[in-house]
């Protein structure tokens, strides 16, 4: 039997999104044309001091303490070829990416002693020591054909050497931010050691019209906001949606039939499907499996709310918790063998894990005051993020897999809703503001709790859904 | 307008030609017949009215924090609500569960579910054919007070009882 009850409405929506695949199909990396050219020539520039402080290669450690944002400095990027202001357009991107994680701070153009001659040339370190300058990153921008291409060379300024080698990618000109982001990535990887995440999508819902009588509509959109595309309509009310772990499918929950019923929508097509429902039942808070095999969510039958687990090829479905309470918010462990959800069994919402077959009693892992929700696991595995409400305040936070080393990330009137960045150092939440004008946006922390931000983007907007890093 | 229905049958055109095998529609959706329409017809219709129901019977119910249980005054709305509709046999319901706004979204509709399923169990129990009462959840997304005080999120923690012409099933 087919998971799908069946083929419902072709969505229509003003644009069809940039589509994950092709665009990322376009992606190339140079990685051998691109020999570092510097190395030995400014071996007798190095100081003493500078091998002292850099023991080992550049590198920042993302730790809880606080961490002094690193002073890097970007080479005004070269125009390699009908470039125009796409070469200075890059650059930005490239430069708020990494500014952006608060553990970069850009020294200006104009605090620069000099120039490197081109892209290929040597580096004078010594002039960006003078800036006290740590990295530095030298870059270029090509246009051809609607093609654009970037490349980028990494130094580490104290120990005089390039910090790997030089990269290029290219992408169709409508994917030039694609193009700056995957230069952040490698940068921010190279220092911190850490995968990267600025070249990755969220998935959320735009808000509009009064709190009584919103109007919301599900956007895909870059991770730092820029080119929201919107992939349903606000005819019927939307909320939670959830990418595949390829970012090719979202799930969600409509409300176009009268009742909340998870959807499953193929989004280079723009087409959805309700997910199988018998009469009488509702659904909503779905996720996939890591392997993408299999979909659990939230089924109600007779006011009362359980687990269930949908077997995607097959459409086959069976139940994981069976208790009187309420169990929803269910997210799987990366390795897929766990879900962490919530239940009100005790008296209050709390967070419980169990086996993804559902074949052992929950264990239970919050027990702090007040009420904990919407966990959702970190991809790294190493922490759960949650909602946690005490009292009349609302915390994101997060603890390690068996309840322990909880850590509050924030607080405010109403947060909730924590998505992970597909490297699990940043999450992402809804944050509402009280009262008749109450807003919700998004914001995103660091999960050190540093670098709390609300996203650049217009208008109000919540679920955020974190996916994966592209291809 | 026009550009709307072109793009979305070019999406149409798109989904054919891309999506190489689209699921095949073996289940049948409950909701394909349309039994819910979510729209009343205005004004009075022989033998009552949804404002009728409102006026005289009360459409709403109100619960304690975090809570599906009825209280009282709950009860005896629900008996008043019971009474009009055994006198109205062609009209069905839906009962609306809703919630205040502290909370999580999704807990939120588990929630208002159970409340909206506490209000159909006390109708049935009056009488009522089960056949005619079904049941939905908005969570907080349709709050009927819009203010954050204690005062408003109270009536916002709500089942509404929906009524239409047409007796169910």
């Amino acid at each position: 039997m087919s998971p799908l009850a069946r083929p419902a409405t072709t969505r229509s929506a003003p644009l069809r999104p940039a589509l994950l695949a092709p665009l990322a199909a376009a992606l190339l990396l140079a990685i051998a044309p691109m020999a570092s050219l510097a190395q030995g020539l400014t071996a007798s520039d190095m100081t003493n001091m500078a091998q002292e402080e850099s023991d080992g290669p550049l590198r920042i450690e993302i730790t809880g303490g606080q961490v002094e944002a690193m002073p890097i400095a970007l080479a005004p990027f070269f125009d390699e070829g009908g470039a125009g202001d796409l070469a200075a357009r890059i650059q930005e991107v490239v430069t708020a990416d990494l500014t952006g994680t608060d553990l970069f701070r850009e020294i200006p153009v104009s605090a620069h002693v000099a120039r490197p001659e081109g892209f290929d040339a040597p580096v004078a370190y010594p002039d960006w020591r003078a800036i006290n300058a740590e990295a530095l990153i030298v870059g270029a921008v090509s246009l051809q054909d609607g093609r654009v291409t970037a490349k980028f060379r990494l130094y580490d300024v104290f120990s005089g050497q390039p910090l790997g080698d030089g990269m290029q990618f290219d992408a169709d000109q409508t994917g030039w931010r694609r193009v700056a982001h995957k230069v952040a990535d490698q940068v921010y990887a190279r220092i911190t050691g850490e995968s990267p995440y600025f070249d990755s999508r969220v998935v959320f819902v735009s808000e509009t019209g009064p709190k009584d009588a919103r109007l919301k509509r599900i956007g895909i959109m870059d991770y730092d906001g820029a080119n929201p595309l919107w992939v349903t309509d606000d005819s019927a009310l939307v909320v939670s949606p959830r990418f595949s772990p390829d970012g090719s499918q979202l799930l969600y929950t409509s409300f176009q039939n009268g009742l909340p019923q998870v959807m499953l929508m193929d989004v280079a097509t723009l087409s959805a499907w309700p997910l199988k429902q018998d009469a009488g039942t509702m659904s909503f808070a779905p996720r996939f499996s890591p392997d993408g095999r299999w979909i659990v969510y939230s089924r109600e039958q007779g006011g009362n709310t359980d687990i269930w687990q949908m077997d995607v090829a097959t459409g086959a479905e069976r139940p994981l918790t069976e208790t009187a309470a309420i169990e929803t918010s269910p997210s799987y462990s990366p390795d897929g063998r766990r879900i962490v959800f919530e239940s009100d069994q005790s008296g209050s919402q709390q967070i419980y894990v169990m086996p993804a077959d559902g074949s052992a009693e929950p264990t239970r892992l919050s027990f702090g005051e007040g009420s904990y929700g919407t966990p959702a696991w970190s991809p790294k595995g190493d922490l759960i993020a949650f909602t946690r409400r005490n009292g009349d305040k609302f915390h994101i936070g997060v603890m390690r897999p068996d309840g322990t080393e909880e850590k509050l990330l924030t607080e405010s009137f109403l947060d909730e809703g924590p998505t992970w960045a597909p490297n699990g150092r940043v999450v992402m939440f809804t944050r509402q503001t009280p009262g008749g004008d109450g807003t919700p946006r998004l914001h995103s922390v660091d999960v050190t709790g540093r670098n709390m931000r609300p996203l650049d983007i217009e208008g109000a907007a919540s679920d955020p859904d974190w996916g994966p890093l592209l291809p | 307008m026009n550009g709307y229905r072109i793009a979305a049958a070019a999406a149409m055109l798109a989904a054919l030609a891309a999506c190489a095998a689209p699921p095949a529609a073996t289940a049948v959706d409950p909701y394909a017949g349309g039994r819910y329409t979510g729209a009343v017809p205005p004004g009075a219709l022989p033998g009552g009215s949804a404002e009728e129901f409102r006026r005289t019977a009360g459409d709403t119910v109100l619960f304690p924090e975090n809570d599906a249980t009825l209280d009282g005054t709950a009860r005896a709305t629900l008996a008043r609500q019971a009474a009009w509709l055994k006198q109205h046999g062609s009209f069905s319901t839906v009962i609306e569960g809703h919630s205040d706004e502290q909370g999580t979204r999704e807990y939120n509709l588990a929630l208002g579910a159970r409340r909206a399923s506490a209000v159909q169990e006390y109708l049935i129990l009056q009488g009522l054919e089960p056949g005619r009462i079904r049941t939905s959840s908005y969570g907080k997304e349709r709050p009927v007070e819009v203010c954050s005080t204690p005062d408003c999120q109270v009536r916002n923690r709500r089942a509404v009882t929906v009524v239409m012409p047409g007796a169910g099933v």
